[in-house]
């Protein structure tokens, strides 16, 4: 649905985006991380076609957004970054705006659909009110509302629930993956926990490169204590365990604290039967087991430090 | 067109939706009026036409037109909404159109309510009303002219101070150029007058004289035009970057 081959943006003699290529499909929430300044904001700006690339192309259903942008852009439904709108139109002036200019000719065609995301984004409230009147997550929902007003097949969304309140982040978050199903969703945030509990797929961008593209488990699977546990000892001696666990080739690392142990596998697999074998052989009373918590942001700091100290 | 026209309406009605449109077509009426009257001895004059209205519109033009016009692109790059325009099905050029033509029907609108003027001289006196038709329909047009200047500077900043200051002076070198005053100084620094004539050729009043004394040509319409036309290209192009 949305293909993008080799895109590059220059500023002046700065390269922003250095060839990002990537594909998304109906059915994909493909996230996008980087720090700032990584380029994914003019990535999505090439995307939709508001800048024009230096290099490279993207197309969307097929349509060169250069070549054939009124096509291209008929398929996107797009949240630029901090939501601008047209501030002095009241709510329904501004969705019956973005309703005509996305060809919906009759009025009935536009109250039906402004009704429809109206209520979707629950915006029956604030119908009549100016834009310039409603609070940083109204207006979020609003710039997502007109978005989605055409129910376009592809969606580009901006850090989409930045600057909103935990209640309305969760809000949002439900509404994109709501439509999930039927969409092309590409979304770009700093908040990993967000795409960790959305996205099918992560991209992570830093200077303008794609550092990793993968699944979320294929991302969490590269930090260095992913399938690690931790064991705690109803009797609290753990000295017999750890000793036990160091020597095993399948462990590498074994690090004890008070009554507890946390085992890192040798390359992320799985030690829970290892564990269980053991001490079923030597009797150790296990209070608990379990997996010890992993941070993507400690993948995603790796990641993006690494390229940092390479430039 | 269609999409042309719903720009239009956005634009044109937005002017209402905030004091800006009151605040202009008071100011732009009580000036133009109130020039005509007391800078101008209306009254006094005894002249049953308009040409002391239409002789201060250049002037009137040239400080309320870039007020109009300053906002028309400056204020979409600076809230961004620019990049909200243009990831919708919707050309450049078709923007630009749509945009322009609402400031014109606004300004449009300003001068119109100047109509008391009209009445007051076919009420006073026996007025020839040919060249009062033809000096609206040339303030008309040279109102585009202005404003095509004004949406061109308009696209380049982001500032709207800057996009006004911008406007006037480009706007006051083409009223200049065709000013009684200015072609004197020109003709005692012994400038041949082949050059002086071929100078305020570029003018504004140059082409707006004429018509508001009743004088139609079609040089003169295809000079306010082309100007129009011109400065919206480069529009087109600076937006396209």
């Amino acid at each position: 649905m949305i293909e993008v081959d080799n895109l590059k943006k220059d500023f002046g003699t700065i390269r922003a985006v250095r060839g990002v290529t990537f594909q998304v499909e109906k059915g994909d929430i493909l996230g996008f991380l980087g720090p700032n300044g990584a380029g994914k904001s003019t990535t999505m700006k090439m995307v939709t076609g508001f800048l024009p690339p230096t290099g490279g192309c993207a197309h969307i259903g097929g349509h060169d957004i250069q070549k054939n942008p009124i096509d291209a852009k008929k398929l996107i439904g797009y949240l630029p970054e901090n939501s601008p709108l047209y501030q002095e139109m009241t709510v329904f002036e501004f969705l019956s705006f973005i309703a005509e200019l996305r060809e919906m000719r009759s009025r009935e065609e536009r109250t039906t659909k402004i009704g429809r995301v109206m209520e979707i984004c629950h915006l029956g409230g604030v119908r009549n009110q100016p834009i310039e009147t409603l609070s940083k997550g109204f207006r979020q929902r609003v710039g997502l509302a007109q978005a989605v007003i055409h129910d376009p097949p592809c969606l580009v969304l901006d850090e989409p629930t930045d600057g909103l309140d935990p209640n309305q982040k969760q809000e949002v978050r439900r509404l994109i993956a709501s439509m999930a199903e039927e969409k092309a969703i590409v979304l770009s945030t700093h908040i990993l926990e967000e795409v960790e509990a959305m996205c099918t797929r992560i991209i992570i961008i830093a200077k303008g490169e794609i550092l990793v593209d993968e699944t979320p488990e294929a991302l969490r699977r590269r930090h260095p204590r992913y399938n690690a546990l931790r064991i705690t000892l109803r009797n609290g001696e753990t000295a017999q365990m750890q000793e036990h666990f160091s020597s095993l080739p399948q462990i590498s690392e074994v690090i004890a604290e008070e009554h507890r142990l946390t085992l890192i596998p040798r390359d992320g697999n799985k030690i829970d039967d290892l564990i269980f074998e053991a001490s079923r052989d030597h009797g150790w009373p296990i209070q608990s087991l379990e997996k010890a918590p992993i941070r993507l942001e400690e993948v995603f700091w790796d990641l993006t430090q690494k390229t940092a100290s390479l430039t | 067109m269609q999409t042309v026209l719903t720009i239009f309406k956005r634009e044109f009605l937005g002017y209402f939706r905030s004091p800006i449109a009151y605040v202009f077509l008071t100011v732009f009426v009580v000036a133009s009026i109130g020039l005509t009257w007391f800078l101008g001895n209306f009254f006094a004059s005894n002249d049953a036409n308009l040409g002391r209205l239409f002789v201060f519109m250049p002037w009137v033009f040239l400080f309320l037109i870039p007020a109009v016009g300053m906002r028309l692109w400056s204020e979409e790059r600076r809230s961004g909404t620019w990049e909200l325009l243009f990831t919708l099905p919707v050309s450049i050029s078709q923007a630009v159109f749509g945009k322009f033509l609402a400031a014109w029907g606004f300004i449009t609108l300003a001068i119109l309510l100047t109509f008391t003027m009209p009445i007051t001289v076919g009420y006073l006196g026996d007025p020839d009303w040919g060249p009062i038709a033809s000096g609206y329909f040339a303030s008309i047009l040279m109102a585009g002219a202005y404003l095509g200047i004004c949406s061109l500077t308009s696209s380049m900043t982001k500032n709207q101070v800057i996009s006004f200051v911008l406007s006037v002076i480009v706007c006051m070198v083409l009223v200049f150029l065709g000013w009684g005053v200015f072609q004197d100084l020109l003709i005692s620094a012994s400038l041949p007058i082949w050059l002086v004539d071929a100078i305020s050729n570029f003018s504004f009043i140059t082409h707006f004289d004429p018509m508001t004394k009743g004088l139609v040509t079609l040089s003169d319409i295809i000079y306010f035009l082309s100007l129009i036309v011109f400065c919206l290209f480069l529009n087109v192009l600076v937006l396209e970057r």
